[in-house]
């Protein structure tokens, strides 16, 4: 790029000699730099101190355009990776970008585990009901009767609700919108860099390059009016039957409860067992003895 | 003032789509990639910042004069 005497308000946050992005035009990846800047820019949050983490998919792409410490890593395992820098020092925060593939099929045992535990992570899972980078498979999250290369006749399984997933899998904070929604995303960003423990922002987000046209919503116009359709509420989804919620988004805070969180709780071990300091095992963890 | 950058702009008009005030159509003329980019009327924008939250390219500065 691209030098431009009036930039958009948050291309100081990006890597600008990498610009434009990869993304399809339209594609809701794009829009989830919106939502996270404006997330960290409402928060306590230093954009300093973060440090992004991702797997393989067109989402996880994102971390490599932010200008701060990044890990792309490999497919499913960014939870993983993630966790190894969150526990070397514990006093970064660390963001995961990953998608529906990368975080509920190869990596759905990492995203149950460290839900489990409680480690303080913030995972914007970017949830494009498809496998976007390898052009077009299903994904565990597309909808029943919904098409994609592997499923030429329509998905006949149950999809996940990722943030539901999340939640009984004992994360501390989960929250679900769509990038139609992208103040409540961002607010949802901003209230899971906070929690301290794992926290999980779900987004629904177009992929108008695949889902698009194997489903005949092809413009991004199209995928954004959809989600508007068929957005309700969980307050609304109390009262309503299995049948009326197939192919619903349930949108909202799921949890927001904080417990105990995983390297606290072995910090807290060690200072019982050992004279070795939070402080002394980040310096050993930094300088290799 | 608006500000559009059209390096970056890819024609996907979310923020035709998502501008409560219709301040956004398609230019009349093809750019240098093959874009018919967003053209303006200032007039009608009070400036909500909407189209800048929604475009997935980043290419929309919205500045208030004062
Ligand atoms: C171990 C491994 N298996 C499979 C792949 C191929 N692969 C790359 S991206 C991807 C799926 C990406 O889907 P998702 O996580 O939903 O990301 P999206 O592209 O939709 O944002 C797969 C299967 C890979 N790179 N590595
Ligand atoms: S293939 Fe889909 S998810 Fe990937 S960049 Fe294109 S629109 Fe976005
Ligand atoms: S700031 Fe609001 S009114 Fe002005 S162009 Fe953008 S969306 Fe339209
Ligand atoms: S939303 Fe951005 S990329 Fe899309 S048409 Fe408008 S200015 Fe261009
Ligand atoms: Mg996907």
């Amino acid at each position: 790029m691209i030098e431009n005497e009036h930039p958009h308000k948050f291309i100081k946050y990006l890597r600008t000699e990498r610009l434009p992005h990869l993304f399809c035009p339209g594609c809701g990846n794009g829009i989830i730099f919106n939502t996270l800047f404006n997330a960290i820019e409402m928060s306590d949050v230093d954009f300093e101190n973060i440090s992004m983490v991702s797997g393989i998919g067109c989402s996880s792409r994102i971390p490599g355009y932010v200008k701060c410490d990044s890990l792309h890593t490999t497919h499913g395992r960014a939870i993983a990776f993630a966790t190894g820098l969150k526990m070397a020092n514990s006093k970064q925060d660390v963001i995961v970008v990953t998608g529906d593939g990368d975080a509920t099929s190869i990596g759905g045992n990492h995203l149950i585990h460290a839900a489990r535990r409680n480690i303080d992570l913030t995972v914007i899972c970017v949830n494009n009901d498809i496998y976007g980078m390898t052009g077009g498979q299903i994904s565990p999250t597309s909808p029943k009767g919904s098409y994609a290369t592997t499923a030429p006749y329509g998905s006949t399984d149950k999809p996940f609700n990722i943030a539901e997933v999340a939640k009984a899998a004992g994360a501390s904070y989960v929250a679900k919108y769509t990038v139609a929604q992208p103040i409540q995303v961002s607010n949802a960003i901003k209230e899971g860099l906070a929690n301290k423990g794992f926290s999980l922002i779900e987004v629904i987000a177009q992929c108008p390059t695949y889902y698009g046209r194997k489903n005949k919503l092809k413009t991004p116009k199209a995928m954004i009016d959809w989600f508007k359709e068929n957005t309700i509420s969980l307050k609304q989804a109390e009262d309503m039957t299995d049948e009326e919620l197939e192919g619903k988004i349930i949108t909202g805070v799921y949890i927001n409860k904080p417990r105990a969180e995983f390297i606290e709780s072995l910090d807290a071990i060690s200072a019982q067992n050992s004279d070795i300091t939070p402080e002394d095992n980040i310096n050993k963890a930094y300088m290799g003895d | 003032m608006i500000y559009l950058n059209e390096d970056l702009c890819k024609g996907c008009y979310l923020c035709m789509e998502v501008c409560p005030r219709k301040v956004y159509t398609p230019s009349e003329n093809l750019n240098h990639k093959g874009i018919r980019v967003p053209v303006f009327d200032l007039e009608k924008c009070v400036k909500c910042q909407l189209c800048t939250l929604m475009c997935p390219d980043q290419a929309i500065l919205i500045e208030d004069d004062d």
